[in-house]
């Protein structure tokens, strides 16, 4: 059976990307059967956990509910795309990895993602955003291991 | 005693690969050429299978196999051997496996299970242990032997010590209660996952698992699939959440080998969201029935249980947890008497598992509602009933259990103190919401659980020519960060830093043997393990050492990478050293291996021993506030007392203390697997509430360090604890707070307002 392809250009991680795509592709496929980036997870490609997050134009998205043509003309960051050449880790990621809050790690990229979005809306709009405010951004993402708390903290240490 | 590394907040050594996607998890792997696999599971959990017809989906383009009970050669699996890999004539629960296909692609797979044609004839299930026990009960299970009194139980447990009816004499407060548990989920964050790789060339089959018992599982594998068990290689990739999900072996794991095994290519098996809930290890559901007695004084007399858990269609380790509640109602406080009864009855219900805390939070919540009911009768406090009764350093239980060392109370005390139990004021509590603490202890092995022929752990040590350390332990990491711990323990003794220690621990090729992750055992049985194998490095490097700097062995110090002499202040790099003993004579490598045994002992018959090395004991002060015009419960902070013997380090200490907590939160307030005539009924995030960022407590944890002569550095095992004792303080809180008896789980709003108004019923 043939399926509707389309052509779609879009950058991904700073790298620019030409490909014919089946309309009803998701992007989390796409970045992870397709270009073999498996930091970004599947954690229930329903949209309910936040594992699968990445950032289009920088904005945190649910990639397990987000068709790849719409990335077409914006640029996509995934966590691969935090820790390039020049530098080992993110600010982020070694403020999660300094407050212990990595256990199992299978909710790490979606979280680190989805607090780079927000701490980048934050800087934006000069805020400093009080632990409330911290909470309520994490609600999309769900962990089971650590409780939360340790993330919190990397997420206060930020500003 | 002082210490560089131990006791430092020092972050999980692979935490940089975890937080930078760099980390394979087994969803993540791929080998050239792989198959997809997929499972075909009944439409119904009780029928009969009248026939299955694979013919069309075989034909379907991409389709490489197709398996059913009929083309495979099996033996049953799990603990009682009742559980057919691939089910025949008949279906039990709705998670049972009939058929599977590996195909070229995922949906292609899906699709020719669709083309599988089964004929049922629909039973009526039984999905209530008490049915499943009447006369008249068809047995459910046809590998049950029938022999614990009933064919429909799978295992019975009694236990009693003490002098039942002289303490019942003894008593002036007897409380009857009976507690109902709900079935939950841990949910891990990956969906279960396998890759199984067959080599037709040497009969050799790799299986990429995320199994948290790795030689169990090689042994168990092995005599499902009758193959020998060291032609089976098991390699743990990043495992995205444990739990205790993973002690068990579940079908489809032995199927993907059945299919790489008929192909000859891999095939990996990925589970949906929607899979995991349904078929992964669930905590299991029980009804508790206890009574308990306390004298005038408040000081306990008896407890009398009877406990029926519903085992669901088949048998895993989770029937085991008798063990571990049997523990806590003999010998959680001081008892003279305990007489313990616990029947696991087969049903058409998905079959239990052994989750965290390992039936304890179901016994604990049991236990302490009713010491709160005692209290309240003898009008008593509910601190002081609990400090009078607490366990303490030299005590030996009515079961056996040998506490030599015992922070019970001093956890009891920091919680009640920092709480400001006694010192805040109760006052105002007139309006909508309500405010209040409850209490709860718990006990738990600490020193590993002597269950199985050994509880031991091997460790193999080789320092390079280089100066860096590879630890290759038998222990499985599952993200509770117990491989930082054994590399600070590394550290610790060989005074080099801890960025020149790599730890091996996922291939049963080349690790040595260790009884898997259970029992919070990993850093205290394979922390000795790495202990006992340090001494013996150290004593290989120092007898090199002092020829070399011409002193004596006490003279020498291992610090800053070097071997120094403490009188004449010389030195040698540690790497020198081994190059030293390696290329010139002896012609040594420096390379030590080592098994460490717990010193605890095996129960007899009558569950009498000290099974364990030492206990670990906890207490939680929970503060509540409930809005009594919705019912709705907010935990507002947790206060965790724990005896963890020594704080080996205090970041990954928390990290277990607080998702211990939180788990133990979700399974208080909002979590429970809803079954309908065995259907699941809520599979996703979006139906199963699990607590997320905002629903969380302050969490204030006061670790009891008590100096366990036993464990390394004198800790002890703490990892389940957290969760235990959670649920149960917030009932009592609740409960407190309302004036009313929260007997079952979840507190979710719709139960507080039933409650309150079963309160204005009866007092109207
Ligand atoms: S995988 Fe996308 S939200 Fe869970
Ligand atoms: S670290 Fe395991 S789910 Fe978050």
């Amino acid at each position: 059976m043939e399926t509707a392809q389309s052509k779609i250009s879009f950058t991904i991680n700073g790298k620019k990307v030409e490909r014919r795509v089946r309309s009803s592709m998701l992007l989390i496929d796409f970045i992870r059967n397709e270009l073999k980036l498996k930091g970004t997870k599947p954690g229930c490609l329903g949209g309910e956990c936040g594992a699968c997050t990445v950032l289009v134009d920088g904005v945190a998205v649910n990639s397990c509910l987000y068709l790849v043509i719409n990335v077409d003309g914006k640029s996509v960051t995934t966590v691969e795309g935090l820790s390039g050449e020049e530098q080992s880790l993110d600010v982020v990621q070694l403020s999660m990895v300094e407050h212990g809050a990595v256990q199992c790690g299978f909710c790490t990229p979606g979280m680190v993602m989805a607090i780079k979005s927000f701490k980048s809306q934050c800087d934006h709009n000069h805020h400093t955003p009080d632990r409330e405010e911290i909470k309520k951004n994490l609600e999309g993402n769900i962990c089971r291991c650590t409780g939360y708390v340790k993330i919190i903290d990397a997420v206060e240490a930020l500003f | 005693m002082n210490y560089n590394i131990i006791g430092k907040r020092i972050p999980k050594i692979d935490a940089g690969d975890r937080v930078s996607g760099k980390s394979v998890f087994g969803y993540d792997i791929e080998l050239p050429g792989m198959l997809h696999g997929a499972i075909l599971r009944t439409k119904y959990p009780s029928a009969i299978i009248k026939s299955i017809d694979i013919s069309k989906a075989k034909k379907l383009a991409g389709v490489e196999c197709v398996i059913t009970a009929d083309n495979v050669d099996t033996e049953n699996l799990n603990f009682r051997k009742d559980h057919p890999v691939l089910k025949k004539g008949e279906v039990n629960c709705i998670r049972d496996e009939i058929a599977a296909v590996a195909a070229v692609s995922k949906e292609i797979a899906e699709k020719a299970l669709e083309l599988i044609e089964v004929t049922y004839v629909e039973r009526t299930g039984i999905f209530d242990p008490l049915e499943a026990l009447k006369k008249d009960a068809p047995q459910i299970n046809k590998f049950s032997k029938g022999d614990n009194g009933n064919k429909n139980i799978s295992e019975a447990f009694h236990y009693e010590h003490g002098d039942l009816a002289e303490e019942k004499k003894k008593s002036a407060c007897i409380i009857t209660r009976q507690y109902v548990l709900p079935k939950v989920t841990p949910t891990c964050l990956s969906p279960s996952s396998i890759t199984a790789n067959y080599s037709t060339v040497d009969d050799e089959l790799t299986l990429y698992s995320s199994t948290q018992v790795p030689f169990l599982y090689q042994r168990e594998i092995s005599q499902v699939l009758k193959m020998d068990p060291s032609k089976i290689r098991v390699i743990q990739p990043i495992i995205g959440g444990g739990f205790g999900t993973k002690l068990d072996i579940h079908p489809f794991e032995p199927i993907c080998a059945l299919l790489s095994i008929k192909t000859g290519k891999p095939v990996q098996i990925l589970f949906s969201r929607k899979e995991e809930f349904i078929h992964s290890a669930i905590r299991q559901s029980m009804v508790i029935d206890l009574t308990t007695g306390a004298d005038k004084n408040g000081k306990f007399t008896f407890r009398e249980v009877k406990i029926i858990k519903d085992n669901g269609a088949y048998t895993s380790w989770g029937v085991k947890t008798s063990f571990v509640i049997m523990q806590t109602f003999s010998s959680l406080y001081q008892v003279p008497a305990c007489v313990y009864d616990a029947d696991a009855v087969y049903t058409n219900n998905v079959f239990a598992g052994s989750i965290r805390g390992f039936g304890n939070p179901q016994a604990t919540f049991a236990l302490e509602r009713n010491i709160d009911l005692m209290a309240e009768e003898l009008g008593m406090d509910r601190a002081e009933i609990r400090l009078i009764n607490a366990n303490f350093p030299g005590e030996i239980s009515g079961q056996g259990l040998e506490y030599h060392s015992c922070g019970h109370k001093p956890a009891l005390e920091a919680v009640i103190k920092h709480s400001g139990y006694f010192t805040r004021n109760k006052k105002n509590n007139q309006g909508r919401y309500k405010r209040g603490i409850g209490l709860a202890s718990m006990l738990h092995v600490g020193g590993g659980a002597k269950i199985y022929p050994s509880d031991g752990c091997g460790t193999t040590l080789k320092l390079d020519t280089y100066g860096y350390l590879t630890i290759i332990t038998g222990s499985s990491e599952i993200g509770q960060g117990s491989e930082t711990v054994l590399a600070m323990m590394a550290a610790e003794e060989l005074g080099i830093d801890l960025k020149k220690i790599k730890v091996i621990n996922t291939d049963t090729n080349v690790k040595p043997w260790d009884v898997g992750v259970h029992a919070s055992r990993t850093s205290f049985v394979a922390g000795n393990s790495v202990l006992g194998a340090l001494k013996k490095l150290k004593e290989k490097l120092s007898d090199k050492a002092a020829q070399l700097l011409n002193t004596s062995l006490e003279d020498l110090v291992f610090e800053n990478g070097t071997i120094r002499s403490e009188k004449t202040g010389n030195s040698f790099k540690i790497d020198k050293i081994v190059r030293e003993l390696h290329f010139k004579p002896p012609h040594e490598l420096c390379e030590v291996s080592y098994y460490y045994e717990p010193s605890s002992e095996f129960q007899d018959k009558n569950f009498k021993g000290n099974v364990s090395s030492c206990y670990a004991f906890a207490a939680q002060a929970v503060e509540v506030e409930v809005d009594t015009l919705t019912g709705k419960v907010d935990v507002l902070h947790v206060y965790v007392g724990q005896d963890v013997g020594k704080v080996l380090n205090p970041l990954g200490l928390e990290g277990q203390i607080e998702g211990g907590v939180v788990m133990g939160l979700g399974y208080a307030l909002s979590e429970e697997m809803i079954f309908e005539n065995g259907y699941l009924r809520n599979f996703s995030f979006h139906d199963y509430k699990v607590p997320t960022a905002r629903d969380i407590p302050e969490i204030h944890f006061y670790p009891i360090e008590t100096h366990e002569k036993t464990g390394p550095y004198g800790a002890k095992g703490m990892a389940e604890a957290p969760l235990v004792p959670t649920a149960a303080a917030i009932a009592n809180a609740v409960s407190n707070i309302l004036g009313v008896e929260i007997n079952s789980l979840p507190i979710t709003p719709e139960n507080v307002l039933k409650a309150i108004s079963n309160k204005q019923s009866d007092q109207g």
